[in-house]
This record gives structure tokens, sequence and C-alpha cells, in this order.
């Protein structure tokens, strides 16, 4: 969990400082120096146009961090939402919701994702949106099922005693005791989302053309298979920082779950 | 509940469901700003305006789209699912036809995964903390992180381009005859024609992709067998077992593995749905004819009787799986069986 913590935190600076840190820039053409290997000017090698396979690498941290997160971010919200009103009203609301998340649920996730994508047409926005649409029911299952099993609670009850409207209920005193669980769930997620914000860059349903997306580097690379490096490096990228996410999650979800504490 | 009766109910509860699907993939393919002619056109064509009429008529374009829906949702009840744009057949035919090409790699991935990652599992749950432990909870964490269009390239690069031990993309060498068609199954097909060279020839193909698709099955699958086991030898009746003078194989092959693989075949079924479902990624990078790619290739193309009967049969791939799964758990688990 602290290597992962560490080449997360390595990564965020790298995002925050890429101007400073790459020798390049992602779109700065030298068309003379045009596929070359890994070497000394060149750590990570160049692209067919002479880009500088470092930099954009490095420039790629600023679009696969963020828009994952957003991804995660949006998805958690809308799905917290519609859980809990779901689990708080009950009822026919509830039931009705609910076939809608399984009919989501239903569609392999890339399978929508992608359908979703190609129908807005591919950009990094377009791209999120997709993520959201199929990921948005995973939260709202969980955070449904635990409003129902908290708002069962006597100090429910008592904050309903004294008067508050169901919005303060449901936002001050029931859903400060769900979000715990979903936290953790999304952070577990981060690492999913990064891969599957690639696969569809790399599908060519993300990033536009040029853009230095790692998943879209990757596909750019199948076109110069013997120059390895375009593909091989951007892919690296992608690799360590889901490993990393992932050993987060797990360290996480081990700290939430007690059973998995007395065992260590 | 007997359980034909919960049998009888999970499928009754499958149809809103299916409809459901209908209207989401409906949705999908209709209110948003794609435009299908855009896409299935070429430029001359779309700049002619009688063209472009005659292709919204012929594709029922031209509809309001609640009349589409009714029309699309009265052939699905003859099993017509209408004509894909792109490949201007039945989408029914091409469903057909790429159908097993996903069937026998899913297959033998998910074989592969099983294997490996149930046979991970125990191992690293019973030398727990030692440093095969440690490799096995570090493979399965790798294998759950891998991108696999990047690993997919990779071994491509390594035993195709460099090494040249394993075949490229594709089913089978160019200069192969596919066998004749029994199953579509081509190693099965091959066996039954008596074709060795074909089976050969098909499975070296089978190889990479299928290798690839299990890295991450198998990943999941360890990790889940490790602590669903480590979860069971923590149980009072393992202790029981043991303060009997159970030799510790038996112990753990008969009185452990048998309660902690039941989560382990939720798992398993979950994946092989998945998998079942078309592995976009590494079918569009093996050239590999199935259900992945041509989803894929549906999407991109707005090609929407393509995409709604793919999303039909992927979605009735899943539920299956799942129901599978759940009478598969009803079987293995005697608390459920009496509950």
């Amino acid at each position: 969990m602290v290597l992962g913590i560490f080449v997360v935190v390595m990564w965020v600076l790298i995002a925050i400082f890429t101007p400073q840190l790459a020798p390049y820039g992602p779109l700065e053409q030298n068309i003379p120096e045009r596929l070359q290997e890994p070497g000394p000017g060149h750590l990570m090698g160049t692209d067919q146009l002479g880009r500088d396979v470092l930099s954009r690498v490095l420039y790629g941290s600023r679009i696969s961090l963020p828009f994952s997160l957003l991804v995660i971010i949006v998805a958690f919200v809308l799905g917290t939402i519609v859980g809990a009103i779901a689990g708080y009203i009950g009822g026919i609301w509830d039931e009705l919701m609910m076939r809608i998340t399984e009919v989501f649920m239903a569609f392999p996730t890339i399978i929508l994702a992608m359908a979703v994508a190609a129908a807005l047409g591919p950009s990094l926005i377009n791209a999120v949106i997709a993520m959201v649409v199929v990921w948005w029911p995973n939260y709202a299952r969980v955070v449904r099922g635990l409003v129902i099993g908290t708002k069962k609670n006597e100090y429910v009850e008592a904050a309903r005693a004294i008067g508050a409207s169901d919005f303060r209920i449901l936002a001050r005193t029931i859903l400060p005791n769900c979000v715990a669980p979903g936290i953790v769930m999304a952070t577990v997620d981060i690492g999913n989302a990064i891969l599957m914000f690639a696969g569809l860059s790399f599908l060519g349903l993300g990033a536009e053309p040029s853009t230095p997306e790692w998943g879209r580097m990757v596909s750019d690379g199948i076109d110069f298979f013997d120059q390895w490096w375009m593909s091989a490096f951007p892919g690296l990228a992608i690799f360590s920082l889901v490993v990393a996410f992932n050993f987060i999650g797990d360290g996480i979800r081990d700290l939430a779950d007690p059973r998995m504490r007395r065992q260590r | 509940m007997p359980l034909y009766v919960y049998i009888l109910r999970r499928l009754a509860l499958m149809i809103p469901l299916l409809i459901g699907i209908t209207l989401v993939s409906f949705l999908i393919a209709n209110a948003i700003p794609g435009d299908p002619v855009a896409a299935n056109l070429g430029q001359r064509a779309m700049s002619d305006p009688e063209i472009v009429e005659a292709f919204r008529r012929e594709w029922g374009l031209d509809k309001p789209v609640v009349i589409q829906y009714i029309t699309y949702l009265n052939n699905l009840l003859h099993g017509n699912l209408g004509r894909s744009i792109k490949s201007r057949r039945p989408v029914m035919d091409d469903l057909k036809s790429f159908l097993p090409a996903t069937f026998e790699l899913s297959t033998f991935a998910i074989v592969i995964g099983m294997v490996l990652g149930v046979a991970f599992g125990i191992s690293s749950a019973v030398w727990r903390n030692t440093v095969l432990d440690f490799v096995v909870r570090l493979i399965s964490i790798l294998g759950v992180s891998t991108p696999v269009f990047w690993l997919a390239l990779i071994l491509l690069f390594i035993f195709y381009s460099r090494l040249h031990w394993l075949p490229g993309p594709g089913r089978l060498d160019v200069t192969v005859m596919p066998p004749p068609t029994f199953t579509g199954l081509y190693t099965l097909d091959s066996l039954l024609a008596g074709q060795w060279g074909t089976f050969l020839n098909a499975l070296k193909h089978l190889i990479l992709p299928g290798f690839v698709l299990a890295s991450y099955t198998t990943g999941l699958i360890a990790r889940v067998t490790r602590s669903s086991m480590l979860e069971v030898l923590g149980q009072e009746y393992v202790r029981t077992a043991r303060s009997k003078g159970l030799h510790e194989r038996v112990v753990i092959m008969r009185h452990a593995l048998a309660n902690a693989l039941i989560p382990v075949v939720t798992v398993i079924g979950l994946s092989y749905g998945n998998l079942l479902s078309g592995a976009v990624l590494t079918e569009t990078i093996f050239a590999w004819p199935g259900i992945g790619r041509y989803a894929f290739r549906a999407s991109v193309s707005l090609d929407f009787p393509a995409i709604m009967g793919v999303s039909l049969l992927i979605s009735l791939i899943f539920v299956a799986t799942n129901l599978v799964v759940d009478v598969l758990y009803h079987l293995l688990d005697p608390r459920l069986r009496t509950g």
C-alpha cells in the first residue's frame, strides 16, 4: 500500500509539473528524428512524427489521471443520489429505480460504454459520459442497500421526531453513515476506470488523434510494430498507475474489513 | 422452494429485463446525436439528397421513433433482428457466424484462468505469508492491473514477431483452410473431420489471445480463492477436523476446499459470462472474428440494428450465466437448498 501511494503521488507530481519535467512539447514534431530507438537524446525514443515519447507519456498523466477520477466522482455522486433516494423513499420508486439499474448492469460494461461513446462521437468528455453511464448503477445499488439498513436506526426516528425534513434526515443523518463503504468501493474502482478509459481511447473512442493519451498512444504504435517503444512505454505508464491504485485499494479494503485486519 | 420453481421464477423475471434492454439499446441507438446516415454513406453519397432519402427510407429512419421501436419488437418476437446496415446481412446470421469464435476463445481462456487461478489461490492461502504467497499475490494483482491491449501487443511482439514461436492474429494461418462446419469451433470441427494439421494450427492461434484474456480472470480467481480459503481455514469445523488428527491434506482438500469454492464458482461464472459477451479489445487486436469485434465495428459505424442485436445477445448470455451461477450455488450450498 505504501508503494502504491508512493507511485500515485509520483504520478500526481508528474502531472502537476509536466511542463517543467518534459524535455519536449507533447506535440512538438521533428521529422528528421522520427522513429528513433530509445537513447540518450530521447530516453523513450520518438514516434512516427519525431515526437518525443517520454514527453508524451509525461503529458499523458494530465489526461488519464484527472479524467478517470472525474468518471469515478461523477458516477459516485450520481449513484449515491439515485441510490439514497430510492432507498429512502422505498416502494414503487425504489422498485423502478432498481429495475433500471439492473438493465444497465445486464450490459457488459465495455459494450455499453463503447456504444455510447461511438454514438456521442469520440472525445475525452464523451468517453467520460459513456463510462459514467456504465458505472453509476454499481454505486446506486450499494448506497441504496446501506440507506435501507441505516434508516431503521433509532437516531433517524429521533431526527424525525424533532421535526427534521426528509431532505435533512437523508442528507445529514443517514448519508454520512453510508458514504464510507461507497468511498472504499470507489477507491478500489479507480484502477478499473483508468483501464477502461485507456481501452476506449485505444479503440479510438476517447481521445482525438494526436492527443498524448496513453491508450491512444498504444494504439498509434500498432502500425509501427517493430518500433516497440511507441506502444510499450505508454502502456507501462497505464500499468504502473493501475497497479498502484490496486495496491491502495487492497490496503483500504483490508483496513475497512475488520476480519481481514485480524488475520494479518 | 423446489429448484425448478426457482428457475422458472428467474426465467419469468428475465422478460421485463430483456424488454428494458431493448429499450436502452434502442435509446442509445436513436436518441443520441450520432447520425447513422453520415456514418454509413460516403461523402459523395451524402451530398446527394435523393440517396440520403432512399437510405433513410430503406432503414425506416424516416418514421417516428416509437413506430420504429414497435416494429423492432414485433420483428424480434418473430426471431428477426433486422438487417445489419454495414454487412447487409440479417443480424441473426451475423451473430450466428460470430458466436462460435467467441465461444471457443472464451472457453479456452476460462479453463486457463480457472486452473491457474484456483491452484494459485489455494497454495497461496495454505502457505500464507511465505514467499509463494507473496509471489502469487503479486501475480494476481499484476493480472488484474495489466491493460489487455498492451499485454496483447507485447506478447505478439515477442512470440510472433521476434521468436516466431506462435502465429499472429486470426483463427488460422492464411494458407490453412477452415475445417468443415459442424459446430463452428475450429478445434472441435477439425478433430471431427480428422484434420490434425488444422487442429494444431487452430490451437496455436488460440494460445496468445487465450492467455491475454486469461490474465485478468486468473488474477481475479486467484484473489477470490485465496481470501475465501483463508476465511474457511479459520472456521471451527476446520479446527475440529484437525483436532480429530486428520491428515492436513485431507483437511484442506475435503473439509476446507469444498466450502471455499462456493464463492469461487460465482466469480468463475461471472467471468465466463463476461468473456462470452465478447472480449472487445482482445478480439480487435487479434483480428478474432467474434462477438466483441462485431460489437465494436457495429458501434463505430452506428449500425444500430447490429448494435441492438449484439446488445441483446450479450445481455442474454450475461443474464443466462448469472442464472446458471445461482442454480449452481443452490446445488453447492446445502443451506440454501433447505432455506
